[in-house]
């Protein structure tokens, strides 16, 4: 007979509750956020201020990241077409796997790490420093105040940031075809052009809108339920950042099963 | 009674901090609330504010039961009745001193934004406050952000005012200085006043009254003079700070 130790039962029960518990408290955080939006006072310039933290200075690092990425496509792309003489198609190939794919999974893993951690980090000093308190006790609900502008901020942000970054990535990855690999500008953009979809656009929209739901859930869940000290700001950022990215991978494999389906019928 | 704790009970996981504990908190008088490091006073606190729920127990701030408000915005009713000074004084770092005065005025006040500076600025000028309105909370000394929070909880000329370790990280006179401003704005406004403190005797010279708070309950409750006068061990050896005597520091 196989002798379980207690204590290692004990944990596993443990973690089993704190699992479960975890995920029912961010549910309820959730409603709790999506029924504030809908409540009296709209605070309008909190809002542009968390646009501003988490979208304007967020536009450098897409930026950069996204030519860089359209131009390693068009290099990738250009070396395998090669090989079935099919290199006029390496526009769109580019165009494709930017508005279906790299260009919302990209930019939600890259504002990920430089907003959503930024923005658990604030929040978790904020109540570890009691400032939460604070705002409750001058009659102030804090999920009004802090997470509705900053999870609407991180809804619109990716989005657009999406959009600006594919744009980027097909400007890279012309410029490294047409520039460096010799491609003729004419063929690279008639073939875009002709691959891409309105499909393709609003299937990758839909992604991105999914993945600033994401974000701003997860960063603010975390940043709202911080451990005490320097310890628990360190662990929620952590979390945040790993579970926002893990979440966003997850997610991308079922929407695009999903809409690969919905839109070829 | 300005606030009325009756049999309340906290625990936090396995830990029971609070154990059917009641106090009546006189109208318009300074209560103090003291006690060793680690029995619950701010726990008692944060229960008054409905920060915290109580596991059993009920808490009425002037007649409103704090415990039955089920949802944040009725709770949010009550605590319009409060001003409270945090330990840390808690002041909202993204904003400069004259707008963390001004935040609740701007939040719960319909007036222009030259009445609200009228309202901010006469509060700043009362409380020595003018070189540093314009300042980060982050760039004054923890003495200076302590009067700011002053400042922010007698804003609204709240009937409840609340303070945590008024003098916790403070040197003696600016310790003393804080005391003070209690002093002097609970004679202006005649507010209910909770002070929680382990700083004795500096604590007695603005409170009326004085609860002692061992072992989750009341353990003693008088006017400061009767608390001096005790003649019981663990309040005796409290006073004296001894580490000698039958409360054990772990």
């Amino acid at each position: 007979m196989i002798q379980v130790p207690g204590m290692q039962v004990a944990r596993l029960g443990r973690f089993t509750i704190d699992t479960i518990t975890g995920w029912g408290s961010s549910w309820i955080f959730l409603v709790q956020v999506i029924k504030s939006i809908f409540s009296r006072p709209f605070r309008f310039r909190l809002f542009l201020e968390q646009l501003y933290s988490i979208g304007v200075n967020s536009v450098l690092v897409i930026l950069l990241i996204s030519v860089f990425t359209g131009a390693v496509l068009a290099v990738q792309a250009e070396f395998t077409l090669s090989k079935f003489g099919a290199v006029a198609f390496t526009g769109s190939a580019v165009a494709l796997s930017l508005i279906r794919e790299l260009g919302p999974v990209l930019t939600a893993l890259m504002v990920i790490g430089r907003a959503g951690s930024a923005c658990t980090a604030e929040l978790g000093i904020m109540k570890i420093t009691e400032q939460v308190d604070a705002l409750r006790s001058m009659a102030v609900d804090p999920i009004k105040y802090l997470m509705v502008p900053r999870f609407l901020a991180a809804l619109v942000s990716v989005p657009l940031l999406t959009a600006m970054s594919i744009a980027v990535g097909i400007w890279g990855g012309y410029i490294v075809g047409v520039g460096i690999l010799g491609l003729s500008p004419g063929t690279f953009m008639t073939q875009i052009y002709s691959a891409v979809a309105p499909d393709d656009i609003f299937s990758g929209l839909i992604k991105a809108v999914v993945f600033g739901f994401i974000f701003g859930w997860v960063a603010c869940y975390k940043g709202h339920t911080c451990g005490f000290g320097a310890i628990g700001v360190n662990r929620a950022t952590t979390q945040a950042v790993v579970t926002a990215s893990v979440a966003v991978l997850v997610v991308d494999y079922f929407l695009t099963s999903i809409l690969t389906q919905f839109f070829m019928d | 009674m300005g606030i009325e704790v009756t049999g309340v009970s906290k625990s936090f996981g396995a830990q029971k901090v609070l154990d059917n504990l009641s106090l009546s908190i006189p109208d318009g008088k300074i209560t103090a609330i003291v006690g060793p490091s680690g029995v619950g006073k701010s726990v008692l606190l944060k229960l008054i504010l409905g920060i915290y729920e109580v596991d059993s127990g009920s808490i009425s701030i002037f007649g409103e039961d704090m415990t039955i408000a089920s949802s944040e915005e009725e709770k949010t009713s009550i605590r319009k009745n409060c001003g409270v000074l945090f330990q840390s004084a808690a002041l909202l770092d993204s904003l400069t001193i004259y707008d963390n005065i001004a935040f609740p005025v701007r939040e719960h006040l319909s007036l222009k934004e030259d009445q609200v500076y009228q309202k901010v600025w006469s509060i700043i000028e009362d409380l020595s406050l003018k070189k540093v309105a314009n300042l980060m909370p982050q760039q004054v000394s923890l003495s200076v952000r302590k009067r700011v929070g002053m400042a922010r909880a007698m804003i609204l000329d709240p009937k409840v005012l609340l303070v945590d370790e008024p003098n916790t990280g403070l040197d003696p006179q600016h310790g003393q200085e804080v005391y003070d401003l209690i002093k002097s704005c609970q004679a202006r406004c005649g507010f209910t006043g909770v002070v929680i403190s382990h700083e004795i005797p500096e604590v007695f010279q603005v409170s009326d009254r004085v609860a002692m708070i061992f072992q989750g309950r009341i353990f003693a409750e008088g006017t400061p003079e009767e608390i001096i006068a005790h003649q019981d061990p663990y309040i005796k050896q409290f006073l004296k700070g001894s580490i000698h005597g039958p409360i054990r520091i772990h």
